[in-house]
């Protein structure tokens, strides 16, 4: 082995790979927001809505989870535009990501909601609270706190797997890796360092997340503990 | 030369499922044996190799899938190895693989009732048979759905070998949309193909998960600890 690393020329810009991973955190937050939203309306909608509905949902959630993401984000970048739908990358990049996390956010609430007793609904329902107490009260808070470590995780795949973004050159870090790597040739030493940037911040979403789990519910999650 | 999109194109896209198919098998064998020894040291083994061997699934668990392919294809040849581009995408998968079975395998042996590694112990057992004997056969029964659910993760994964230029289906549908230029065809079409892979697994995933939920054999056992103790009043 005799190459001579030169991780100099990476430090050099590495202001590129924090705008880039700064551009990572805010697609991953912005799909995850509207992902909740998706996933929130289509677990209501598959729980109680009619037939027709819970079909529609169900093909929604098991096409976007039975294909990868990479053929996804292609098919918003380069398969709507000659139907008349553009998008620069950064957005076709946010709106793929939506549209994936809503799918695995469906289930993961649908399944949150599910893991609320009948009993507790009637016990709300015996107290005469109306419909939305009972959501408020009962279902969401518990909910909340079954589905969060799920979500927090999910968050973190999504986060990960936006690196796969760069294929359609949306400014992401790993897009600034590749950039930085087509003008110096130091590939080796500019992907160590941006994996070690992705690392750093899946680490640090982690412990953000048990923080905030043990701020909202006043327990431990586990999470991090002895993995 | 744009043309439209003809049978040869779409056979040449189902032809390249065979290497989609090839990865994934790849990197389940390799990253299972990977994943068995990972688990099996982290049960049993002393202090360093557990920080180890949370310190590799963490690191993979932890880093873009991407990131990882760049590594092995960009690092290989520094260490003296030429690979090609089926190589790097094989041992890359198989390095992730075996993070992601070794994590769910060693949960899996966790979950194993301690009355059990105690029984085995009762009985005199040495390690190896009360692993092979007592403890494995049960983690093997819970460890199946959440493997086969890892399957589909695992082919949806390797089209990122299409990045670092191996011609599996997705970069295939890139070929062939680079001639045509028919891209919402061809990418439902790359799609709809992941779809006839994966669907089929993830039913028999979510039917495994839901007759291993029932719990029969929970309440046997709990019938015979009522029976045990006698008529409760």
């Amino acid at each position: 082995m005799n190459y001579i690393f030169h991780f100099g020329a990476v430090f050099h810009d590495f202001d590129i790979l924090l705008a880039g991973a700064l551009v990572t955190l805010r697609l991953s937050a912005i799909a995850m927001a509207f992902g909740l939203i998706i996933g929130t309306i289509c677990a209501l909608g598959k729980l109680t809505g009619p037939l027709p509905i819970r079909w529609l949902i169900g093909c929604y959630v098991e096409l976007i989870r039975n294909t990868p993401f990479l053929v996804q984000i292609f098919f918003v970048f380069f398969g709507l535009p000659p139907l008349g739908i553009r998008f620069d990358a950064n957005e076709a990049a946010a709106i793929a990501m939506t549209v994936n996390v809503g799918a695995y956010a469906t289930e993961i609430i649908r399944a949150g909601i599910e893991s609320i007793s009948e009993g507790q609904l009637e016990a709300g329902a015996a107290l005469g609270l109306s419909g939305f107490q009972i959501f408020r009260f009962i279902v969401f808070f518990p909910a909340l706190k079954a589905i969060f470590p799920a979500l927090s995780s999910q968050f973190i795949l999504l986060m990960l797997g936006s690196s796969v973004a760069a294929t359609i050159a949306a400014d992401e870090l790993t897009e600034a890796a590749n950039n930085i790597e087509s003008r110096t040739f130091r590939s080796i030493e500019v992907y160590a360092i941006a994996t070690g940037m992705y690392l750093a911040m899946s680490l640090g979403l982690n412990m953000v997340f048990a923080w905030l789990y043990h701020w909202l519910f006043g327990e431990p999650t586990g999470q991090g503990e002895n993995r | 030369m744009i043309h439209h999109m003809g049978t040869s194109d779409f056979i040449f896209m189902l032809q390249s499922v065979q290497w989609t198919l090839l990865l994934s098998i790849i990197a389940f064998s390799g990253g299972g044996i990977g994943g068995a020894i990972i688990a099996l040291v982290r049960v049993s083994g002393d202090r360093t190799s557990r920080y180890l061997t949370s310190g590799y699934i963490r690191f993979f668990q932890g880093t873009p899938l991407l990131m990882q392919l760049f590594l092995v294809f960009f690092g290989a040849p520094i260490i003296g190895f030429q690979i090609d581009a089926l190589a790097a995408a094989s041992l890359g998968l198989i390095l992730n693989t075996a993070a992601f079975l070794g994590e769910i395998w060693w949960s899996c042996i966790e979950t194993v009732p301690t009355g059990q590694w105690e029984a085995a112990e009762a009985l005199g057992l040495r390690y190896p048979v009360k692993m092979r004997m007592v403890i494995l056969p049960q983690a093997i029964k819970i460890g199946i759905p959440p493997t086969v659910g890892f399957l589909v993760q695992l082919i949806k994964s390797t089209s990122l070998a299409s990045i670092i230029g191996f011609t599996e289906l997705t970069r295939a549908g890139q070929i062939v949309n680079n001639s045509t230029f028919q891209p919402y065809l061809i990418f439902s079409i790359v799609g709809l193909l992941y779809f006839a892979l994966c669907w089929p697994i993830s039913i028999l995933g979510a039917r495994l998960e839901r007759r291993s939920a029932t719990p029969t054999s929970r309440v046997s056992v709990q019938g015979a600890q009522q029976l045990l103790a006698g008529p409760t009043i």
